[in-house]
C-alpha cells in the first residue's frame, strides 16, 4: 500500500494529464449503461484531477520545484514535467473550476445538450482539461503545442455542441483561426530549434541569451507572440471570441473562459519571460510597446462592446475580451507590481467569469432570459443567482475589497511604477466602462420591475446542483478578495520569479 | 498625536453594521426593525462619546492595522477631525431614525426594511470613513458610502428615482474611481505610504514635484464628487428623487460630508496644509470654492421645489468648507471644521422641516408654503431658526463657521474671500427669507381654508416623531453657538493647533 | 546576392505553400476548400521543419551500417505528432462542415450568413 502510494506521490505530474484523458475515452466507447452515467464518470475524474492538483501543489509550495522526467528520460533529452508554484497554482485553477464546471454541467447540460451528445460533451470537456492542465504542466515546446492542439480541437467540438446552429458557424470559425494560430506557434518553435538546436523550456532558457540577436529567433518570437495572442483572443485578433462564447452551452463558456484563455496567456507568459528572458523582450524587440498598445485597446474596445450588447451571454464574452486585456496589459508593462496584478488578474478572472457563465445559463434554465432586458426584477425571483452574480461583477468591476481591486490595483501601481502614465487612464477607466455593463443588468435585477408574473421565486427552475458551484465560486473569489495577502505575497513571489529577480 | 490601542473606532463601525443585518433579517416586523436601528444608533453614540474625552486630551485611539496586502493597510484611528463628523453623524442617526420611523409609516413607503437596513449600511461606512487612518481605508469606505446609498436614492423605484440614481452613481462612483483612485496610486508610488499624517506624506519630495504633485491634488479634488464644487455637483439636486429622510442625513450630512472631509483630510494630512500653501495650490480650490458659493446660491434662488432649493443650498454650503480648506491658514481651517457640524445640524432641520411639511400637509413646493408657519409652528420655527442659521447671523451656529472663515481669510491677506462670504450671506437671505415670511405672515391659499383654521397637522403620534427630532436638532443649531467649546476644541486641534 | 535566395529555397517554397493556403482561407467561400487551404498551411510548415533536418550528405535517419551520416531525426518525429494533430483538426472541421450542411442545406459561406441574417 505505501508502495503503491509512493509511486502515485512520484507520478502525480502524469497523472494529472494522464486520468482525464483516459475518462475522455472511456466515456464515449464504453457499454451504454456506464455511458449514461458519464455525468458522475466525469465529475470523479474531474475530482481526481483535483485532488492530485492539490497535493502537487502542497508538494511544490513545500519542497520547491518538481521536475518529473517523462519515461525516465533526462532533460533535455526527454520531455520534462515542471512545476515551479505558479504553475501548480494554475494547476489548482483549472482543476478546481473544471470540476465545479463539471458539478455545474452535471446538472445543467441537460437544459442545453442533447441526451444523445451528452457523453461526446463530457468526452470533449475532459480532453479540453487534460491538454490545459498539459500546457501548463509541460517543460517542453514542442509538447506544449501538441496540448494546445488537444485543449483546442476539444474546444472546437464543445464550442459546436450549442444549441442553435449558429453554434457550428462559431466552432467552424474557431477552428479555422485556431488552426492558424497553432500553426504559427508551430513555425515559432521550428524557428527556436533551428536557432538553438534544444526543446527543453529550460534549456532554451540557457541557450538562447547568446543568440538573441539573430534573425531567427527574432523570427520565432514574433510567430509565437501573434499565435498565442489569436490563442488569448488579444484584440484585434479575437474575433473569434464573442460567437464562441455565446453560442456554446453556458458550461462550455465557463469552463472556457475561465481557464482556456487564462492557460493561453499562461503560456504567453512563460514564453516572454521564462523561454525567453525580461531583457529580452525589454531591450531586442518593440514588442512590448505594441503589446502595451494592443492591451489597452482590447480593455476599451471590449468594455464598449459590451456595452452595447443585448445578449448576456455576448455582453460576458466582449467583457472576457476586456478583461484579457488587463491580464496582458500587465504582463506586458513587466515590472514587479504588473506582473502581481496580471497573475491575480488571472486568477479572480477565471473564477469570477466562470461564475459568471454559470449565472447566465442558471438565468436560461430558471427563466429563459437570454437578453439583458429579460432580467427586470430578477433579484427577487433568483436571489442567489443574481446574488453570486453581483458579487462576480463586482470583483470585476474592482471595486474593493475584492480581489479584482486588489489585481487592478497592482496592475496600475505596476504601470506607474514603471513610467508608463498614459495606460493608468486606460486601467481606471475601463473599471468604470466594466461598472457601467454591469450595472446595466444588476439595475433592473434589483431596481426594475419584474414582466408580469410577480414574485414568484423562479429558482426552482434550476437544478440545485447547477447552483451550487456558482454559489461556491462566487464564495471563494470574494473570500479571496477579503484574504487577499497571501494570493497577493504568493503571486508577488511569482512575479520576481518570472522577471529574473 | 499620542496614539493608543482601541478597538472602539472599529466597534462604531460594527455597530451600524450589525443593527443593519438585524434590520434586514427582522422582515416584516417594523416595531422590531425600529429596535434594532434605535439600539444600534445609540450604542453607536455611546460608543463614539466614550472615546471623546481621550480624543480632546490629544490622544488618538487606534485599531490594529490589518495588513490586507504586503503594505497596504487598513486601519481605523479617532483623532480630532474624524470625532467631528463622527459624533455628529452618528448624534444625527438616532434623530433620524425616530423621525423615518414617523415618515415611512405616515407616507407609506414601500419595502421599508430595505430603507432601515441601508440606512444603518451607510452610517457604518460613513464612521469607516471618519475613523480612516489611511487613504487606502478611506477610499474603501467612500466607495462604500456610495454603494449603501444608492438603493436608498432609488428607493421608489421609479423611472426618476433610477434616473436620479444612474446620476448619482456615475457622478460618485465615476470620479472617485477613475480621478482619487488615480491619485492614490500616484501618491502611494511617489510617498511610499498612504497613511494620514498631519503634516502630509510627501515630506521630502519638495516644491521640485511641482507638476506631480499638482497632479495628485487635483486629482483628489476631482475624484471628490462627493464635496460637490462645482461642476461635479449635478448629482445632489439629482439624488433629491430620494425620501427626505435619505436626503436629510444622507445628502445634509454623511455623504456630502464625507467628500468635504475627505478634502480636508488631503488638504491636511496628505499634502499639509504647509506643502501646499508653498506650491500655491490652495489658490485655484479657493476660486473654484468661490465660484460654487455664489453660482448656487443664484441657482436655490431659482428652485420653487423646496428639496431642490435645499440641495443647491447644500452646494453652496459645502464650498464655505472647502473654502476655509482651501485658504491653508489654521484658523480658516478650522472654521472649515466648525462649519462641518454647524452646516450638518442647520440643513437636516431644514430638510426634515421639508419632509414634515410634505408627509403631513402634502406640499413640496415653495410657492405652496403660505401660511403654512401658522398650521405647522413648531415645524416652522425650526425652519427659520436654522436658514437663519445658514445666512450666518448670530446668535446661531453658522455664525461660528462663518466668523473663523472670515478670520482665515483676513489672515491670509485674501479679503475678497471676505467679500464671496459676504455676498452669499446676502444671497442666502434672499432665498430663505420670503419663505419664512409667506410661511408666517403669507396669505394662506383659499381652498380648505375652513379646515385649514382648526386642522393641526403637528399633533399625533407619527407627526411628533417627525417633529421632536426636528425641533431638537434646531436647539443644536442654537446651543452650539453658545457652548462652542467642545466643537472649537476638536476643531482647532484638526486644523493643526495644540490641544487646550 | 542570387546565391542568399537561392540557397535558401526551402524558405521560398514553405513560404509560398503557405501564403496559397492563406489565401484559400482567406478567399474560398467553400467550407471544404478553407479546409484544404488549413491543411497547405499546416503543410508548409510541415515541410520548412522537414527541410530544416537535412544535415549535407546524411541519409535518411534509419538504422543502416553503411551510413555515415544521419538526418536529424528529431523533427522527423515532431512533424509526425504535427501530422496526426492536423488530421484530427481536418477530421474534426469535416464533422463540423457536415453538421453545417444539415443545418443550413449549404457549405457556402455567404449562404450561410444570408441564412444567419434571415433568422435574426
Amino acid at each position: 500500500m505505501t508502495d503503491f502510494l509512493a509511486a502515485l506521490r512520484e507520478h502525480i505530474p502524469a497523472l494529472l494529464v494522464i486520468v482525464p484523458l483516459l475518462a475522455a475515452v472511456i466515456i464515449p466507447f464504453s457499454p451504454a449503461p456506464l455511458r449514461r452515467r458519464g455525468a458522475a464518470v466525469s465529475l470523479l475524474a474531474n475530482a481526481a484531477a483535483l485532488a492530485l492538483a492539490s497535493a502537487l501543489a502542497w508538494e511544490v509550495f513545500r519542497l520547491g520545484r518538481v521536475s518529473y522526467r517523462f519515461g525516465g528520460w533526462a532533460p533535455p533529452w526527454g520531455i520534462e514535467y515542471a512545476v515551479d508554484p505558479l504553475a501548480a497554482v494554475m494547476l489548482l485553477l483549472v482543476a478546481f473550476v473544471a470540476f465545479a464546471a463539471s458539478v455545474y454541467s452535471g446538472a445543467a447540460a441537460s437544459g442545453e445538450i442533447t441526451a444523445e451528445k451528452l457523453p461526446y460533451y463530457q468526452s470533449a470537456s475532459l480532453l479540453f482539461v487534460s491538454g490545459l492542465s498539459g500546457m501548463v504542466i509541460t517543460g517542453d515546446i514542442f509538447n506544449l503545442y501538441v496540448f494546445i492542439e488537444i485543449a483546442s480541437l476539444a474546444g472546437y467540438a464543445l464550442v459546436a455542441s450549442g444549441r442553435r446552429r449558429d453554434a457550428l458557424v462559431a466552432g467552424f470559425n474557431y477552428l479555422i483561426l485556431g488552426t492558424i494560430a497553432a500553426t504559427f506557434i508551430l513555425l515559432g518553435i521550428g524557428y527556436l530549434y533551428m536557432a538553438s538546436g534544444t526543446l527543453n523550456i529550460a534549456d532554451l532558457r540557457e541557450r538562447l541569451p547568446h543568440i538573441y540577436h539573430t534573425k531567427t529567433v527574432l523570427t520565432a518570437f514574433a510567430f509565437l507572440i501573434v499565435g498565442f495572442s489569436i490563442k488569448t483572443a488579444l484584440f484585434p485578433l479575437h474575433i473569434w471570441l464573442p460567437d464562441a462564447y455565446t453560442y456554446a452551452p453556458s458550461p462550455v463558456s465557463a469552463l472556457m473562459a475561465a481557464t482556456g484563455t487564462k492557460v493561453g496567456i499562461y503560456a504567453m507568459i512563460r514564453v516572454i519571460f521564462t523561454v525567453f528572458k525580461p531583457e529580452f523582450n525589454a531591450s531586442v524587440v518593440p514588442m512590448k510597446a505594441i503589446l502595451i498598445v494592443l492591451s489597452s485597446a482590447a480593455i476599451i474596445y471590449g468594455a464598449a462592446m459590451a456595452i452595447a450588447q443585448k445578449d448576456i451571454k455576448r455582453m460576458l464574452a466582449y467583457s472576457s475580451v476586456s478583461q484579457i486585456g488587463y491580464i496582458i496589459l500587465g504582463a506586458a508593462v513587466a515590472s514587479q507590481h504588473s506582473l502581481t496584478g496580471s497573475l491575480l488578474h488571472m486568477i479572480n478572472h477565471a473564477l469570477m467569469k466562470a461564475c459568471l457563465f454559470m449565472c447566465a445559463g442558471l438565468m436560461l434554465m430558471s427563466t429563459g432570459a437570454e437578453k439583458v432586458a429579460d432580467l427586470r426584477g430578477a433579484g427577487r425571483r433568483m436571489p442567489l443567482t443574481m446574488a453570486a452574480f453581483t458579487a462576480a461583477a463586482l470583483s470585476m468591476t474592482g471595486i474593493p475589497p475584492t480581489l479584482g481591486f486588489v489585481s487592478k490595483w497592482h496592475i496600475g501601481l505596476g504601470a506607474v511604477e514603471a513610467g508608463y502614465w498614459a495606460v493608468v487612464p486606460v486601467i481606471l477607466g475601463g473599471s468604470l466602462l466594466t461598472g457601467i455593463y454591469f450595472w446595466r443588468v444588476i439595475e433592473p435585477a434589483y431596481f426594475g420591475a419584474p414582466p408580469q408574473s410577480g414574485h414568484k421565486n423562479a429558482e426552482g427552475g434550476a437544478p440545485r446542483w447547477a447552483l451550487a458551484p456558482a454559489l461556491a465560486l462566487a464564495a471563494l473569489g470574494t473570500l479571496l478578495g477579503l484574504a487577499a495577502h497571501t494570493p497577493a505575497v504568493g503571486a508577488a513571489r511569482a512575479a520576481a520569479e518570472l522577471l529574473g529577480r | 498625536m499620542n496614539e493608543i490601542l482601541s478597538f472602539k473606532p472599529l466597534f462604531a463601525v460594527l455597530a451600524s453594521l450589525a443593527a443593519g443585518l438585524l434590520v434586514s433579517l427582522s422582515g416584516r416586523r417594523p416595531l422590531l426593525r425600529e429596535s434594532f436601528t434605535l439600539a444600534g444608533a445609540a450604542a453607536k453614540f455611546a460608543i463614539i462619546i466614550s472615546m471623546l474625552p481621550a480624543v480632546l486630551s490629544g490622544v488618538s485611539l487606534a485599531t490594529p492595522a490589518l495588513e490586507i496586502l504586503p503594505g497596504l493597510e487598513l486601519k481605523l484611528k479617532a483623532d480630532a477631525l474624524g470625532m467631528v463628523f463622527a459624533v455628529m453623524a452618528s448624534f444625527l442617526w438616532i434623530l433620524t431614525s425616530i423621525y423615518s420611523a414617523g415618515y415611512v409609516r405616515k407616507v407609506g413607503e414601500e419595502r421599508q426594511t430595505r430603507f432601515f437596513a441601508f440606512f444603518a449600511f451607510t452610517l457604518s461606512a460613513a464612521a469607516g470613513l471618519a475613523f480612516s487612518a489611511n487613504l487606502l481605508t478611506a477610499f474603501l469606505f467612500y466607495e462604500l458610502i456610495t454603494l449603501a446609498t444608492f438603493p436608498l436614492v432609488a428607493h421608489k423605484q421609479t423611472k426618476e428615482a433610477i434616473e436620479g440614481g444612474r446620476i448619482y452613481l456615475s457622478y460618485l462612483l465615476g470620479t472617485s474611481v477613475t480621478f482619487m483612485l488615480a491619485a492614490i496610486l500616484i501618491t502611494y508610488d511617489a510617498a511610499g505610504t498612504l497613511d494620514f499624517m498631519p503634516g502630509g506624506v510627501f515630506g521630502a519630495l519638495g516644491p521640485g514635484h511641482k507638476a506631480l504633485l499638482g497632479t495628485v491634488f487635483f486629482l483628489f479634488i476631482a475624484g471628490t464628487a462627493k464635496a460637490a464644487v462645482m461642476p461635479l455637483h449635478s448629482w445632489l439636486p439629482a439624488a433629491m428623487v430620494a425620501p427626505t429622510p435619505v436626503s436629510a442625513l444622507l445628502h445634509a450630512v454623511a455623504v456630502v460630508k464625507a467628500g468635504v472631509f475627505l478634502v480636508l483630510k488631503v488638504v491636511l494630512h496628505v499634502f499639509g496644509a504647509g506643502t501646499l500653501a508653498a506650491l500655491g495650490f490652495g489658490e485655484p480650490l479657493a476660486w473654484a470654492a468661490s465660484f460654487t458659493i455664489i453660482a448656487a446660491s443664484v441657482m436655490a434662488l431659482r428652485q420653487d421645489n423646496l428639496k431642490l432649493r435645499l440641495a443647491y443650498s447644500t452646494v453652496s454650503q459645502l464650498s464655505y468648507i472647502v473654502l476655509g480648506a482651501a485658504l491653508l491658514v489654521p484658523s480658516a481651517v478650522k472654521g472649515a471644521v466648525a462649519h462641518m457640524a454647524a452646516h450638518g445640524f442647520a440643513k437636516i432641520t431644514l430638510f426634515l422641516a421639508a419632509g414634515a411639511i410634505y408627509a403631513l400637509e402634502h406640499r413640496t413646493k415653495v410657492s405652496e408654503l403660505s401660511g403654512i408657519g401658522r398650521r405647522m409652528p413648531l415645524t416652522m420655527a425650526a425652519f427659520s431658526v436654522c436658514a437663519l442659521s445658514m445666512t450666518g447671523a448670530p446668535p446661531l451656529a453658522g455664525f461660528i463657521g462663518k466668523w473663523h472663515i472670515g478670520l482665515g481669510a483676513v489672515e491670509a491677506g485674501r479679503p475678497f474671500f471676505l467679500a464671496v462670504l459676504g455676498a452669499s450671506a446676502l444671497l442666502n437671505a434672499a432665498y430663505f427669507v420670503p419663505i419664512i415670511r409667506e410661511a408666517f405672515w403669507g396669505q394662506a391659499p383659499a381652498e380648505g381654508h375652513e379646515k385649514a383654521a382648526h386642522a393641526r397637522p403637528e399633533s399625533g403620534t407619527l407627526a411628533m416623531l417627525m417633529v421632536v427630532p426636528l425641533t431638537m436638532t434646531a436647539a443644536v443649531t442654537i446651543a452650539l453657538f453658545f457652548f462652542p467649546g467642545t466643537l472649537l476644541d476638536l476643531a482647532g486641534m484638526a486644523a493643526g493647533g495644540s490641544a487646550p | 546576392m542570387i546565391e542568399t535566395i537561392a540557397g535558401k529555397y526551402n524558405y521560398w517554397i514553405y513560404i509560398s505553400l503557405m501564403m496559397i493556403g492563406f489565401y484559400a482561407i482567406i478567399a474560398k467561400g467553400n467550407l471544404v476548400k478553407k479546409i484544404i487551404g488549413v491543411n497547405i498551411f499546416q503543410t508548409a510548415v510541415f515541410l520548412f521543419y522537414i527541410s530544416i533536418s537535412k544535415v549535407r550528405g546524411g541519409t535518411a535517419p534509419i538504422l543502416w551500417d553503411k551510413a555515415v551520416l544521419y538526418d536529424n531525426p528529431l523533427p522527423h518525429v515532431l512533424i509526425l505528432t504535427a501530422i496526426v494533430v492536423s488530421v484530427s483538426t481536418t477530421a474534426v472541421a469535416l464533422a463540423m462542415i457536415t453538421r453545417i450542411y444539415k443545418e443550413y442545406g449549404s457549405i457556402e459561406e455567404d449562404k450561410i450568413l444570408k441564412s444567419r441574417r434571415e433568422n435574426l
